[in-house]
């Protein structure tokens, strides 16, 4: 069975990266960063990345990480979505990282330690639909040099990324490549705390770290890890809304009552907190599933379609609970649906996800 | 001698023992049962000589697993699960060394049925407004007052029972908690037929009752806080059963899915795929629920898990009929029986959608359940009370 709980090692790890974000990450400073020329915080993120060596957490010891698993990474994408602070670990932290663990070359190797280390920031060249089980995707094409040519749209992190590890279709077959000096064209996102941004790699000078042998593996794993941890993350945005709804409800007067001892809403926020419950069993289920290897596509697919939903569920609560204030750009609340709603269709919307649940469980349609 | 049990190694060295010495294909079931209590093996976190072991909560199912593996005789908890999910516990916490003596060994056995004597026509819900006196008379109580939907009392032995000692006082702080005889002449036990046409639930009669004063569960008046313990012990006893994964109805739903593509289509498929993934992350929350306990801290998650079991059970017998195709249209039996548990695998769709209905009303009902999550949970406030400073024979009805 499956451990489900935190360790006191997680919880450890969770304080001081909550502490760091309550330091560094307030709501009214993400907010104010979104509409400025630097909407990452790259500071904060050499702090958390290089300093809480949250960067190479599940990096083995030997290529300069901490050597931990799935799970301790999970704790620190709860916090992140807890806070939506902007920087790019979902990209390089879980995608990057997963794809070049997977990758086990030279190459791979090498650019390993400068993510793990927080040297260098990574993205994933593709688009952050795209969902564990698709087809290896064509967009970018390689020569037998590896000169890379294509436009991957919508790359998650891919504007503040120092590498791009590119899913590129050689003349041999799938290969996964580095790239340094792509074209990177921000899009505008709906997420205002994790950006999106269209990569062109034409005439790019890519390296090989995986062919045809283990490239398409390696993109697929990392797409599980990034789906089955993203849960994590969604879980984290939903407790935010919660929290924060709870508290609000509990100091609105109207009608003189607090609007939270009217019981429409207290049976909506019952419910919310119920789903909570079942999703935050579900994100530990798939970490945990990821760390060791064993049941790990189902896992992933429950926490995906259950937690993705749940998150949109709670964000969407925040802002109706709120009243006009949650409607407003100064309250904090529309970062979290937004975050909430784009993660919805990250790796894989709730439905791929069912579906793939279908064929490993054998409920055919 | 140090008794403690703590490991599960432990257990099941002494399960082995046990079973060395008892072979259940030999040994009469009754008597494998009472030894086994005896032992220690019963409910491994009561105390000694009370058919435990002192030993933690959590290592209860080590010793189920090993009994069960050895084909040993099970004492069908689900049809004894009043007495084993609410008055044991209650009787526990409350009871003299005498009544714990008297009542938890025939109980866990199944020797002698639990009912639960606490709902009344004007007292559901609010289950504190109830009616049902109790008048001192020397050594005895004499009661007067009528039950309602109370399940299996037509084979109960006793029940728990909670009355009004008090009319004069706020209705939370006249109740006085019983165990009742269900053999005394005053009781009258009618069957209550339901709306899956069988009468699991009954109608039940007080009259001139007379249960000695040894029969009182803690102090006179104090009979809400005994409650109080009895209602927390049934919600963990309705939500909290572990399952593997796609057990219970969801199997069964499952199973029809596979056996007939031609019942097939998008629009089941999709809620197929929902329900598969709320019953699973149910059984996780479960699980997740049992390890807290296990390393003794339990999380308030626990009063969320009767309301997801409800849910579900409605969701998945909801679309198990509709599942059926045309034979969905048919019912098995309407004839009145009066079964002695609940009967969710051996009968058909029909009726378990039929019966899934109560699981939302019996044990606290959803909305209530809402109103604990959010008060006690989250810590909204309450409603505006109209009837907490009032004597209850003051109050509307
Ligand atoms: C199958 C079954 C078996 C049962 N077995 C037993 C038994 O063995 N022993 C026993 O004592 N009882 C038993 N009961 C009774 C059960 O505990 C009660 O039915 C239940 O507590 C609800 O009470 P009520 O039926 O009076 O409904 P009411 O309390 O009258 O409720 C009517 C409606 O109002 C809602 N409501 C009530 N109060 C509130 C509130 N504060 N806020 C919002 N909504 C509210 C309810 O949710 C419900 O929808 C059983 C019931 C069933 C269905």
């Amino acid at each position: 069975m499956s451990d489900l709980l935190y360790s006191e090692v997680e919880e450890d790890l969770r304080a001081s990266v909550r502490d760091l974000f309550a330091d560094k990450a307030a709501a009214a400073s993400v907010l104010a960063r979104t509409e400025s020329a630097e909407p990452y915080d790259l500071k904060l993120w050499r702090t958390l990345a290089a300093e809480l060596g949250t960067a190479g957490l599940h990096v083995p010891e030997e290529l300069g990480g901490q050597g931990a698993s799935t799970r301790e990474l999970a704790v620190v994408l709860e916090e992140l979505g807890r806070a939506v602070v902007p920087v790019p670990f979902l990209g390089s932290a879980v995608l990057a990282t997963s794809a070049l663990l997977a990758c086990d070359s030279d190459e791979s190797g090498q650019l390993l330690r400068r993510l793990a280390a927080g040297e260098a920031i990574g993205a994933l060249a593709v688009t952050l639909s795209t969902w564990p089980g698709a087809e290896f995707p064509t967009a970018a094409r390689a020569d037998a040099d590896g000169v890379l040519s294509g436009r991957i749209g919508l790359v998650a992190d891919a504007s503040v990324a120092d590498v791009l590890v590119v899913p590129a279709l050689g003349p041999d077959g799938p290969g996964l490549y580095a790239v340094e000096g792509a074209t990177v064209t921000e899009a505008t996102s709906l997420d205002l705390t994790r950006r999106l941004a269209d990569v062109t790699v034409d005439g790019a000078a890519g390296r090989l770290l995986a062919g045809p042998d283990r490239a398409a593996e390696a993109l697929q794993h990392a797409l599980l890890v990034g789906a089955g941890l993203l849960a994590s993350e969604q879980l984290g945005v939903a407790q935010w809304c919660l929290d924060e709804t709870v508290g609000y409800v509990k100091q609105r007067y109207q009608f003189g009552r607090p609007v939270g001892s009217f019981q429409a809403l207290k049976h909506r926020l019952a419910d919310l907190y119920l789903e909570l419950v079942t999703a935050r069993a579900a994100a530990r289920n798939a970490a945990d599933a990821l760390a060791d290897g064993r049941d790990v596509a189902i896992a992933v697919a429950v926490a995906q379609s259950a937690c993705a939903s749940v998150a949109v569920h709670a964000a969407e609560e925040a802002i109706q609970l709120h009243g006009g204030i949650g409607m407003t750009w100064e309250h904090p609340a529309h970062l979290y649906l937004k975050r909430a709603k784009s993660d919805e269709l990250a790796l894989g919307t709730p439905g791929r996800h069912r579906a793939a649940l279908a064929k490993l469980v054998d409920l055919p349609a | 001698m140090n008794n403690t049990v703590t490991t599960a190694e432990d257990l099941r060295e002494r399960v082995g023992d046990f079973l060395a010495g008892h072979d259940p294909a030999s040994t009469g079931r009754l008597e494998f049962l009472r030894a086994r209590f005896d032992a220690g093996l019963a409910w491994v976190h009561y105390p000694a000589g009370l058919g435990g072991l002192d030993a933690p909560r959590a290592l209860q199912s080590v010793v189920d697993s090993a009994f069960a593996k050895a084909g040993a005789p099970d004492n069908n908890p689900r049809r004894i699960g009043i007495g084993l999910g609410m008055a044991a516990p209650t009787i526990l916490r409350f009871g003299t060394e005498e009544q714990k003596k008297r009542y938890l060994r025939p109980l866990w056995t199944g020797e002698e049925v639990w009912c639960q004597l606490f709902s009344e026509p004007g007292a559901g819900s609010d289950l504190a407004a109830l009616g049902t006196r109790a008048v001192r008379d020397g050594d005895d109580w004499v009661i007067n007052g009528q039950k309602v939907w109370t399940s299996v009392a037509h084979i109960a032995r006793f029940a728990i029972l909670v009355t009004r000692t008090d009319p004069d006082v706020p209705k939370h702080q006249g109740m006085t908690y019983f165990v009742c005889d269900m053999t005394d002449p005053g009781v009258d036990v009618r069957p209550l037929r339901q709306l899956t046409g069988e009468a699991e639930f009954n109608e039940v009669f007080l009259s001139n009752v007379r249960l000695p004063d040894a029969n009182r569960l803690g102090a006179v008046g104090e009979g809400w806080k005994v409650a109080q313990t009895t209602l927390m012990n049934e919600r963990v006893a309705i939500g909290g059963n572990a399952m593997p994964r796609e057990g219970g109805l969801l199997g069964m739903v499952a199973k029809t899915w596979r056996e007939h593509p031609e019942l097939r289509t998008p629009d089941l498929h999709e809620r197929l795929l929902r329900l598969w993934v709320d019953a699973e992350t149910a059984r996780l929350a479960g699980s997740r629920l049992r390890q807290q306990l296990a390393v003794g801290a339990p999380g308030p998650e626990g009063s969320a898990m009767k309301l997801a079991f409800a849910k579900l059970q409605q969701a998945l017998t909801g679309l198990e009929v509709e599942l059926a195709g045309a034979d969905g249209l048919r019912y098995d039996e309407w004839t009145l029986r009066r079964p002695e548990k609940v009967d969710m695998v051996g009968r058909e769709p029909g009726y378990r959608y039929l019966r899934a209905k109560g699981n939302s009303i019996e044990g606290g009902t959803s909305e209530v359940l809402r109103n604990i999550i959010a008060e006690r949970v989250l810590g909204l406030p309450s409603e505006p009370r109209v009837d907490k400073d009032v004597a209850w024979k003051d109050l509307p009805r």
